[in-house]
């Protein structure tokens, strides 16, 4: 768990409440309106999308939108920078593989 | 659309003093910014400020954020959010993304406070996940509430560097190193301190060789560089983190201004390639002005004086301010942005203020009119 | 390029390269007071030594004890006679570069820093306090813990060490077994 429960100069953050989302269909939980990756990072995943022709792991780089190296499928939508994205209850994210695909159709096809 | 007295984009601690100091003279002012937040950095520098009274020293950046916010809003500032402005031209027409439509504002007055983004040092590994930007770091651990890593190397030790290791011990995370290419630190003195007496080990004329893992990081390695900063063989040495930051400078975002035909100058101490300005933040295109990190990396409470220069400037060009109050204002706040700039550590972009100057039209008139595209 | 109003720049080649003052750096700086007024009761020690566009301690100080003037990047002068050691400038400090120092207390020297971090130690506390460079000096014991509202979450926290280390210890650590409050998820922070 990698939350900050009490910060010395920001005291305690503002949260939404607790909601499920799905990550490759596994149930997890995240606050509602954070960043998907921000919810991800709190249950400890790093990897968002394999690369199309390496497969290489990619995660969170930047932070802020620019980089776009942490996109994933999220409800179908292929490209969706997490770092910006706000979590909503019952959202679909999946691990994106190369340019657009979820990993797991990929895998299945 | 109707045509607006002033857009300023970016809605960061510059161009939001732009826009206070310009709506207070009854400018009707539009700020457009790409973020689903305003305020730019402001939100995630949780220390106090350097300077003066006057440039709201011993105040937290974020405590500024929200005054300048309400500022704005009781003077009738309009902010779009989720708004990236993609274009900007002849007339100074402005082009703005809001949602999935693409409209045109145009103004009589145009202020560019696009701020910078973080430059990169590639390295092998540097892709695995737990390598990110210090920028990264600040906004998960001080916006988000959640600590990037738990073991963290910071590559380079500016006040970038300096600050947000300084920001990660206070969220709880470790700093194995801070390590930094040149011979000395960057930053100011003061912030290395305060991150030094906690144990956190500095090596200077020292690089990150790779950052090592299957899925993300698990360590990194780091060596001594020469004088060609090449690693030297045999000084590596491992580190145990999960989470390697990049705080190796920043680059002016210029783009809008490049677009609209404002002459640059590649100056190194400035971060880069940024617009030739006047002392009022004007550059060479009429009625168009960059203010902040856009136009050269300082620090925010330089970045505030700036929007303040150009929104008054932006005023004066339009009328809403007699000629001689409205000088008596610049003044005021050249002085202020002077004081800031002073000492050995204003060095770098007095230097560079004084290679713009040289290359200054000497008047008005002879700016360049904004491209036909 | 050299600034013709720039005066001499203390330089610490240690502050710069390892990112710590050395105690012998501090000799010539014009805000540290000296051994004998240390003696004689609280007195503010400034450790500010580059030429920063800073001024707020000048302001903080109800005494006139700080004088940066005019030019802000001027480094903080102390009227060691006019300061009393009240720690108004510890917390008002944004570099956190101001500490107190009372070494008239017979075998022990108390030394109030800046601190921000969770979880903040209690009085009576024990400690092992730290140096500069974050070297362990030994065991020490928190005497005093400010946080005012005035303070903006700069606690001002004050130790006693042996005199020896009065102008060495800067910092401390709370070893989990010394923590008397349940250890914080921020608590780390400290090692």
């Amino acid at each position: 768990m990698n939350r900050i429960s009490e910060h010395p100069v920001l005291g305690t953050f503002a949260k939404g409440r607790t909601v499920a989302f799905s990550l490759d269909g596994r149930t997890m939980e995240g606050c509602e309106g954070e960043p998907i990756a921000v919810a991800l990072r709190a249950s400890g995943v790093l990897v968002h999308r394999q690369t199309a022709r390496r497969n290489e792991p990619r995660g969170v780089f930047c932070a802020i939108g620019r980089c776009t190296d942490c996109v994933m499928v999220v409800d179908g939508r292929p490209n969706v920078r997490t770092c910006v994205e706000p979590l909503r209850e019952g959202m679909r994210v999946q691990t994106q593989f190369g340019l657009g695909t979820a990993r797991h159709e990929e895998l299945g096809s | 659309m109707k045509r607006r007295d002033l857009i300023v984009v970016g809605a960061g601690p510059a161009g939001l003093c732009a826009a206070i100091e310009a709506a207070g003279q009854g400018l009707d002012v539009l700020v457009f910014d790409e973020n689903a937040k305003p305020g730019g950095q402001l939100f995630k520098q949780i220390h106090k400020f350097f300077g003066s009274k006057e440039h709201r020293a011993r105040e937290r950046g974020f405590r500024i954020g929200e005054q300048l916010l309400q500022e704005a809003a009781d003077l009738g500032v309009e902010v779009v959010l989720g708004a990236p402005v993609i274009g900007l031209y002849q007339g100074l027409t402005v082009q703005v993304q809001i949602d999935a439509r693409i409209e045109r504002v145009r103004a009589n007055g145009v202020i560019l406070a696009t701020g910078a983004s973080e430059n990169m040092i590639p390295f092998p590994g540097w892709t695995l996940p737990g390598v990110i930007g210090a920028g990264a770091a600040q906004t998960m651990a001080n916006l988000h509430g959640i600590r990037p890593g738990n073991d963290l190397l910071m590559v380079g030790c500016g006040n970038v560097g300096v600050v947000v290791a300084y920001q990660m011990l206070q969220a709880g995370c470790r700093v194995r190193a801070m390590i930094d290419a040149g011979s000395n630190i960057g930053g100011y003195g003061v912030h290395a301190a305060k991150v030094a007496r906690t144990g956190v080990p500095f090596h200077l004329g020292h690089t990150i060789v790779r950052a090592e893992g299957d899925a993300r990081v698990e360590s990194a390695t780091i060596a001594q560089v020469d004088n060609r900063w090449q690693p030297v063989p045999g000084t590596e040495k491992q580190l145990d983190v999960d989470t390697v930051c990049l705080a190796v400078g920043l680059s002016p975002s210029i783009q809008l201004a490049a677009m609209a035909g404002c002459r640059m100058l590649h100056l190194p101490e400035m971060g880069g390639r940024v617009p030739i300005r006047r002392d009022d933040c004007s550059t060479s295109v009429r009625g168009l002005y960059v203010v902040g990190d856009a136009g050269g990396i300082e620090e925010a409470s330089s970045a505030m004086i700036q929007g303040r220069l150009a929104g008054m400037a932006c005023a004066m060009e339009q009328g809403f301010i007699s000629p001689v109050a409205g000088e008596n204002r610049l003044r005021t706040l050249r002085d202020s942005l002077d004081r800031l700039r002073e000492g050995p550590f204003g060095e770098r972009i007095r230097g560079a203020e004084h290679r713009i100057q040289a290359v200054l039209p000497p008047r008005l008139e002879e700016t360049a009119p904004c491209p036909t595209h | 390029m050299s600034d013709p109003l720039s005066k001499p720049v203390l330089m610490s080649q240690s502050l710069s390269t390892k990112g710590y003052l050395l105690p012998e750096d501090l000799i010539q700086a014009p805000g540290v007071p000296s051994a004998q007024r240390r003696q004689q009761g609280p007195v503010a020690v400034f450790e500010c030594v580059q030429e920063i566009p800073c001024n707020p301690c000048e302001q903080a100080c109800e005494e006139g004890a700080v004088r940066v003037g005019e030019r802000i990047t001027t480094c903080p002068e102390l009227v060691a006679e006019a300061c009393t050691g009240c720690a108004k400038c510890v917390a008002a400090c944004p570099g956190q570069a101001v500490f107190v120092v009372d070494e008239s207390r017979g075998e022990l020297a108390h030394v109030t820093m800046p601190y921000e971090f969770l979880p903040l130690p209690k009085k009576g506390q024990r400690v092992t306090a730290l140096d500069r460079s974050g070297k362990v000096l030994g065991p020490a014991e928190i005497v005093r813990v400010r946080c005012s509202k005035t303070m903006d979450a700069t606690a001002t926290v004050t130790m006693a060490v042996p005199r020896d280390w009065a102008m060495l210890a800067r910092f401390f650590r709370m070893d989990r077994d010394q923590q008397s409050s349940p250890s914080s998820s921020t608590s780390e922070s400290e090692q």
